[in-house]
């Protein structure tokens, strides 16, 4: 638990931390920490330098632009999980966060560092995912948007290039008809700890039928996935519990489900299904 | 002014507590020495290899690096040395071959932990993999060995009828059972189970600091352990030095469990390399490390078997079981299964057949660890039990009432020949049925079912054994002879009242949380009417306590809680004397009370303590031709131990669709004789549901066909925290025992040995629709969906 000899930076401008980053090919990004310190502990992961954006200043802010939030990259999970505007226009995000880790972990954990660490059982990733949040990436060669689906490549890779940090997520807000949710079953039961398998579902719901829908998965395979055939099943019917089971039965379509500790594939196929219904038929009640 | 506290029943705050709670409290990586220097180890990646070489020259050229030591630098020094020295003993360093995943291989000493983590990592060993045993049962059949060249995997099987030859002269129940086997009106109920292997987990990982003073030929030496006395004479016994000239200090202890109650090679080796390096040398156990350089718990597979009738009367109780002891054996390691057939009829008048093999396998050492040998016993007993009343269709309250030892059975001798002092298990079951409102309970549950709930109902009863004794035991092995500290795990009290008035208590134990500065204040402050704040109490320390065994098997208040007691009544027989003088009245007539003392029946004719003291080390103010100073030492070797017992129940709810458990209520109605301080007593029964809870639910040791640790870090091995738990709710019987003047029996490891069956009993009711008959721990949401899969078929 003593990590190998690295260099520690504190940025004090987001320029500033941008220019260590593209000096400095080994150099790594730290908010919270609370990934990258216990890797590099277990010597998992040794980078040269350490890029601390901690002391950056207007970062941490949610803003609220009427159709969409912008979340900095560090606003910490638990601001996430207790923001009325998160709460009310993206309440998938704003449960995944307050499910993520423990009390200490969302006091200084941060949302985009949640994203950008990109793990296979983490929950808000399900929930940007599902929401078809915009991560905006800067580097010192400029800024870029990657779409939630584009940004989760693998296993703790995401399409951030080493260069870039990942300064904001924009979250489109859930609608009038529309809602959103969250849940998973945790490794020690219940929601607690990492998901061994959760579901993030958007609904949008006009005249009493599915008007569109949005479905992810976390935990069960190398990376957080969109549902696809959930969705595509789901829209046009009536949002019945039937009509969910039946369109929650595809959810493991094109995923590549892992065995682990936790589960063999054959269960932690159904938790997926069992869960995408859950967060679907939530999403429905928020949404009607 | 506090006024004294009454010895029974007195719930005062912990003496401990603000300095913990604070972040002030001393423990062994907050001392720091001048000079120090930091230990870190080379680990084997293989559970099992030969080593070809071992090259140190990158390791000791790097900057910083004091020395690297291998087997060969320390082998004079023998292995680790073992209380019960049946099987491998461990090596300081590997000794030619690797025995399992993290044993050391080599020892770096470095200016700091950062450059000592380098270097062992720059240590490069070559190895030959050998084929690794793993499972316990293949330990048994395979061709494998755990060691090269061993006759077998099996050290010994302990049977119940011939556990102790020689002085046990028992009946082998096995036919008698085989027998009633075949009668028209019996069930014969069987079940394999797994009680699997668990890693304790101390919030404070082990640490050891070690200061070899070459001026004085003397060496101090603070570690995180249970029993410094022992450790001393450990030390002393491998360097050939008196154990007077071995100074061990436990300091605060933050969680031992059992895990803290071994020598360790680096206890060794820091104080090897402290007299070597001549400077003092540290080790800190880092929390990845702790799961590979301190013993593991549980690891038995066991079929029990209950023969009995309909009606539910027990004929006999068999368990054929193999319980997995790691690669070496360290301090009790095979002797943790004799202290669960100590225990293993629990609380019923039955006929037992017993055995279990004890086996070397390529994996940590297992040792005690909470309950040792009896939470795993009593989950067999207690599992058993309710699948038979589900095949009799009677209530499990029912079954175990109907085959209890008898109120009027006390002192009950048990089927292996051991007295039990003091019980009465109806009364408490009946104490826990009233709590609850079982039948209200029951009620709800069928309710519930009506509405596709899956509730579920399970109790569990135990019977514990602590404080071991009688004497003759040590020579079991429950003793710490091979540590050159002959001793029968008897009980040590000093109590000196100081020339101010104050008191000082001086114990052997080795607390790792258990408020004994607080517990034996109260019984001081009881016994000579001492102000609770003026006592003071200090354990832990050899240079201190006259004699000490350290703190484990639940013994500390039974055994030098009784000794302190005696040495509170020898001061006070002593004070009376004095006082007597004082006051020109009768030493019979002296009464201690009120932060001082008077006569009795007349209570303003009183002197205070400060008083007492300053005429008792100036003699020329005392009674003719006493002896100056008030203190006493007593040693308490009780007739035989304590066997505390209690009755658990939760209720629990399944979701069927994931398998996922919860604990909707949890009830205890413990009973260990009077309570010193109830408030204590609450507390170490609540660390005890949680840690068996923590069994029941969240915890298991996985390792690979290869021997890999799978579950080495707390990602993957989930503790249980207040988070996952349920308030508990107690209640208490109070059946005194006679076994010392107080009539307490030992609680801390009561909980654990109570509640992981309970939950699995109530687990197993819930989903007993399905068809479910058992399941394995830990209940994981994946193992109780499966079972209910498998049974729907």
């Amino acid at each position: 638990m003593y990590p190998r000899s690295f260099e520690y930076v504190a940025a004090a401008s987001l320029d500033e931390a941008l220019s260590a980053l593209a000096d400095n090919p080994g150099a790594k990004v730290m908010t919270g920490g609370m990934s990258l310190i216990p890797l590099m502990k277990l010597r998992l992961f040794s980078p040269s330098l350490v890029v601390d954006i901690g002391r950056v200043p207007g970062l941490d802010a949610i803003d609220d632009s009427g159709d969409q939030l912008a979340i900095g990259a560090l606003v910490r999970h638990a601001a996430t999980a207790s923001s009325d505007a998160v709460k009310s226009g993206a309440a998938a995000l704003a449960q995944a966060a307050a499910l993520t880790g423990d009390v200490q972990v969302r006091n200084r954990g941060t949302t985009c560092g949640a994203i950008a660490h990109a793990d296979i059982a983490a929950d808000q990733t399900a929930a940007v995912l599902a929401l078809g949040a915009t991560m905006v990436a800067k580097s010192t060669s400029g800024e870029r948007e990657i779409a939630a689906a584009d940004f989760f490549v693998d296993t703790l890779t995401s399409a951030l290039e080493p260069d870039e940090i990942l300064v904001e997520v924009r979250v489109p807000k859930t609608g009038a008809g529309s809602g959103s949710a969250y849940g998973k079953l945790g490794r020690r039961g219940g929601q607690s700890d990492y998901a061994v398998a959760g579901a993030a579902a958007v609904v949008t719901m006009d005249g009493g039928n599915v008007a569109a829908a949005s479905v992810a998965l976390t935990g069960v395979g190398t990376k957080p996935t969109l549902a696809a055939g959930v969705a595509e099943a789901l829209v046009g019917t009536d949002g019945s519990a039937e009509a969910v089971a039946g369109a929650a039965g595809r959810a493991t379509e094109g995923v590549t489900v892992l065995e682990d500790l936790y589960g063999s594939e054959e269960y932690k196929s159904h938790l997926a299904q069992v869960y995408a219904a859950r967060a679907i038929n939530a999403a429905i009640a928020a949404a009607t | 002014m506090t006024t004294s506290v009454s010895a029974m029943g007195g719930i005062v705050r912990r003496k401990e507590d603000p300095a913990l709670i604070a972040g002030r409290g001393q423990y062994v990586d907050d001392i720091r020495l001048n000079g120090e220097a930091v230990m870190a180890f080379v680990r084997s990646p293989f559970a099992h290899a030969r080593i070809n070489s071992i090259d140190t020259a990158a390791a000791e050229s790097m900057p910083g690096v004091l020395a690297v030591y291998t087997i060969e630098d320390v082998r004079d020094l023998g292995p680790v040395l073992a209380q019960v020295p049946v099987g491998v003993l461990r090596p300081l360093l590997a000794d030619g071959a690797v025995h399992h995943v993290g044993e050391a291989v080599a020892a770096v000493v470095a200016e700091n932990s950062y450059v000592a983590r380098d270097a062992a990592d720059s240590v490069m060993v070559d190895y030959d993999p050998l084929p690794a045993v793993v499972d316990m049962k293949a330990a048994v059949t395979g061709t494998d060995r755990a060691h090269e060249g061993a006759e077998s995997n099996v050290l010994v099987t302990w049977f119940s009828h011939d556990w102790w030859p020689g002085v046990f002269e028992l009946e082998d129940h096995r036919p008698a059972i085989a027998e009633a086997k075949q009668r028209d009106d019996v069930v014969v109920v069987s079940q394999e189970m797994l009680n699997q292997r668990l890693i304790p987990t101390a919030i404070e990982p082990r640490a050891v600091l070690a200061d070899w003073n070459h001026g004085y030929d003397r060496v101090k030496l603070w570690s995180s352990t249970q029993m410094p006395h022992a450790l001393a004479g450990a030390v002393a016994k491998t360097f050939g030095l008196p154990s007077n000239e071995v100074h061990v200090v436990a300091p605060e202890v933050g969680g031992g469990f059992g895990a803290k109650l071994n020598i360790y090679p680096d206890e060794i080796l820091t104080v090897f390399a402290s007299k070597d390096l001549n400077r003092p040398v540290r080790w800190t156990e880092t929390r990845r490390e702790s799961a590979f350089s301190t013993i593991q718990g549980r690891g038995w597979v066991a079929t029990a078997t209950i023969t009995g009738t309909r009606d539910g009367e027990i004929l006999g109780y068999e368990l054929d079981g193999i319980a997995d002891m790691g690669a070496y054996s360290q301090n009790f390691t095979v002797a943790i299964p004799v202290l669960g057939l100590f225990v293993a009829q629990g609380q019923y008048d039955i006929p037992l057949a017993w055995q279990v093999a004890c086996v070397q396998t390529n994996t940590q050492t297992t040792d005690a660890y909470r309950g040792a040998g009896r939470p795993e016993a009593s989950y067999y007993i207690e599992r058993i039990i309710d699948m038979y009343a589900a095949e009799i269709g009677m209530d499990p309250t029912e079954v175990r009432r109907k085959n209890f030892f008898k109120k009027e059975d006390f002192p009950a001798t048990t089927a292996i020949g051991l007295t039990m002092d003091s019980g009465d298990y109806e009364t408490n079951l009946d104490t826990l049925i009233a709590d609850v409102d079982y039948a209200g309970l029951r009620s709800m549950q069928a309710a519930a079912r009506e509405e596709g709930r899956y509730i579920g109902i399970g109790v569990g009863t135990y019977v514990e054994v602590c404080g071991f004794a009688p004497s003759v035991l040590a020579e079991f092995g429950f003793g710490w002879d091979a540590y050159g500290m002959p001793t029968s795990f008897s009980g040590s009290g000093l109590v000196r009242i100081n020339p101010d008035g104050s008191a000082t208590v001086i114990i052997g134990t080795g607390p790792s949380g258990q408020g004994h500065q607080t517990t034996w204040a109260q019984v001081v402050s009881d016994r000579l009417g001492i102000d609770f704040d003026n006592v003071r109490v200090t354990h832990g320390n050899t240079a201190e306590s006259p004699t000490g065994v350290g703190t484990f098997g639940s013994r500390s208040a039974a055994v030098d809680g009784a000794a302190t007691y005696e040495a509170a009544e020898k001061v006070s027989k002593k004070a009376a004397d004095i006082v007597a003088h004082m006051l020109e009245a009768s030493a019979d007539d002296i009464r201690f009370a009120d932060g001082g003392a008077h006569v009795a029946g007349s209570p303003g004719h009183k002197v205070t303590w400060a008083e007492i003291a300053e005429v008792a080390y100036k003699p020329h103010k005392g009674p003719e031709g006493f002896e100056a100073g008030l203190e006493a030492h007593a040693v308490f070797s009780p007739g035989n131990a304590t066997w505390p017992f209690g009755s658990h129940l939760a209720v629990v709810e399944v979701d069927p669709e994931t398998g996922n458990v919860e604990i909707l209520r949890y009830v205890g109605v413990d009973d260990c004789g009077n309570r010193i301080n109830p408030m204590i007593v609450d507390g170490q029964i609540h660390g005890g549901i949680a840690q068996g809870i923590g069994q029941a639910m969240f915890e298991e040791a996985i390792y690979d066909e290869d021997g890999n640790l799978l579950t080495g870090s707390l990602i993957d091995y989930p503790i249980p925290t207040a988070g996952d738990l349920p308030a508990f709710e107690l209640g208490w019987t109070n059946t005194p025992t006679d076994v010392n003047p107080m009539g307490v029996k030992g609680i801390g490891e009561a909980g654990t040995i109570g509640s992981a069956q309970t939950i699995v009993n109530a687990v197993v009711d819930a989903v007993s629709p399905f068809g479910v008959k058992h399941i394995d721990m830990p209940l994981r949401p994946k193992r109780v969906w499966d079972a209910i899969q498998k049974a729907r078929g």
